[in-house]
């Protein structure tokens, strides 16, 4: 059976200028921030972000690759709102898709089920409908008659999902409480890429945890990535907490241009082992710092 | 009859209030945001509303109700809702939120995604979420802690949370299981009880006057001939509050006495 083991560089290569790009994760939760850091760093651009949105949305607003954003929220979860967000649709400098999150469930569903549309009451009478004038409502065809929002199909152009495990086929396991919407993503998506803390051999998920907790199979993922501490800096339970002082310094380089650019060179403009390099001694130093006290 | 406590704080009528919202919903789940309808939830559930169903906040329900200030290692799971799983419930019709909200008109629109126009807001704030999907499948109450003009306007800048006259537009699909119970503030609880669905003022709490609540409120509120002050903890659930529920006085933080 195909090896699917890729690197994180050799899966961003696949990534093309104006795709549409789903991330899985939820807020500032088990996202595939490795990935995130790889595209910055390739600079693909104008993209179109579909993502229960989290810090994966702002860092690559702040790196100005995004032309459009599809969310119900864009949160940080422990800090409400993400800085970078906030600015670029301040400044009007990204288009939006803002639904609610069941419809954003549905659309995910609804493209992972090759079907045009799902039918919902969500968004009914809100303004949902006004700042979308692309979503339509369906009449029932049955004989309760009821008008619903028909909520079109997410298709992505490409999927990435970050994991506690994954096997060099392609299985992927979730042992965290949540395997939120990672599955949807990867189903609705054309090309799709799981990262993960660790890869085993083949049959060798189950030594990690119960079948239960293996919710991705093989016939969802093209390529996994063994990447440790991708998901940093939201949290990866049972492997890792939200790295919360991290996420503060991450939240205060939307104050100005200059913080900005002082956290992008110290953490963007490296590869991943130098941006983990980067964290070691932050942490090291507060360590060191809360000691000296 | 037990004479009230003297030195009730206003967060402690709140969250009597915020309990008293699910008052009669049975088994169904009750979402709290905020710390004050957290407090109302467990305390609902610890008095007169025992078949209530609580969520520890992450991708579980649990059986027991320990303070808001507990560690998750204090509490007892129930049963399994990830996030996923949370919409067949809401879909269901089986929950009642109290989400909060930045701005809330007349009619019970709620807007938590921008001030401004939404094209390209003055301020983005994190976006609608659920309020379209929660209020027009089931039971939905607000919390408001700071009540002033700015909050309580006229017209929201974006409507996530539907309120009556939009879901009265909309159609039957969308009148079908909507309700918007009641809106509650630091200065006293609203309901829809009126012809068109206006909101009206139901009871101010102690020390708040009906000419306060007036003149921090950004539209023509309906205002009954006789209006109660909400009502007080009664002795047992003060003792839950204070003993039990929120021993390090979380609450005062969202709403300083």
């Amino acid at each position: 059976m195909v090896d699917k083991r890729a690197s994180l560089d050799e899966i961003v290569a696949e990534l093309r200028p104006g795709m549409t790009v789903g991330f899985g994760g939820w807020g500032s939760r088990r996202k595939p921030m490795a990935v995130v850091r790889a595209i910055l760093r390739a600079g693909i651009g104008d993209l179109t972000v579909v993502s229960y949105g989290g810090p994966d949305v702002g860092l690559l607003c702040a790196a100005g690759l995004v032309k459009k954003v599809v969310y119900g929220f864009v949160t940080l979860d422990s800090i409400a709102l993400d800085p970078h967000f906030r600015a670029a649709r301040q400044q009007g400098t990204i288009g939006a898709m803002e639904v609610d999150e069941g419809m954003f469930y549905l659309g995910l569903l609804a493209a992972s089920q090759r079907v045009p549309f799902l039918p919902t009451r969500a968004g009914l009478g809100s303004d949902v409908m006004a700042v979308n004038p692309e979503l339509r409502t369906v009449t029932s065809p049955y004989a309760d008659g009821e008008e619903l929002v028909a909520m079109p199909a997410l298709v992505l152009d490409a999927a990435f999902v970050h994991l506690n495990r994954a096997d060099t086929h392609g299985n992927g396991q979730i042992l965290g409480p949540d395997p939120f919407f990672d599955e949807l993503f990867l189903g609705a998506a054309t090309r799709r890429f799981v990262t993960a803390e660790k890869i085993v051999a083949p049959g060798a998920l189950l030594d990690e945890g119960p079948i239960q907790t293996v919710t991705i199979n093989r016939l969802l993922t093209d390529a996994v990535a063994e990447v440790r501490l991708g998901a940093h800096f939201t949290s990866c339970p049972p492997d890792y907490d939200r790295d919360e002082a991290f996420q503060k310094q991450y939240a205060g380089s939307g104050a100005d241009a200059d913080a900005w650019k002082v956290f992008s060179a110290r953490y963007l403009e490296v590869d991943e082992p130098g941006y983990q390099a980067a964290v070691r001694e932050t942490t090291e130093q507060a360590a060191r710092a809360k000691a000296a006290q | 009859m037990t004479e009230p406590a003297v030195d009730v704080t206003r967060a402690e009528v709140v969250a009597v209030a915020c309990a008293e919202a699910w008052r009669g919903d049975g088994e169904i789940v009750a979402s709290p945001f905020g710390t004050i309808p957290a407090i109302g939830a467990r305390l609902a559930r610890l008095t007169f509303a025992p078949d209530l169903v609580l969520t520890d906040g992450e991708a579980a329900l649990m059986a027991n109700t320990p303070s808001v200030s507990s560690a998750r290692s204090d509490f007892v799971l129930e049963a399994w809702l990830p996030y996923r799983r949370v919409f067949d419930v809401v879909w269901s019709g089986r929950r009642h939120v109290m989400m909060m909200a930045t701005q809330v008109d007349r009619f019970g629109n709620q807007n938590i995604s921008c001030i401004g126009d939404w094209a390209r807001p003055k301020t983005q704030l994190i976006g609608v979420r659920g309020a379209p999907g929660n209020t027009i499948n089931h039971t939905t109450s607000y919390w408001v802690p700071s009540h002033s003009p700015r909050s309580f306007v006229e017209h929201v800048d974006m409507v996530g949370g539907v309120g009556y006259d939009r879901a009265a537009a909309a159609g039957p699909a969308a009148t079908r299981f909507h309700e918007i119970r009641v809106v509650i503030s630091n200065l006293g609880v609203f309901d829809f009880a009126t012809p068109d669905h206006a909101m009206r003022l139901r009871s101010h709490h102690p020390g708040v006057t009906v000419a306060d609540v007036v003149a921090a409120t950004g539209f023509e509120l309906v205002i009954p001939p006789d209006v109660a002050d909400t009502r007080l903890p009664d002795p047992e659930e003060l003792e839950l509050i204070r003993e039990v529920l929120d021993p390090r006085r979380l609450r005062d933080k969202e709403l300083p006495a």
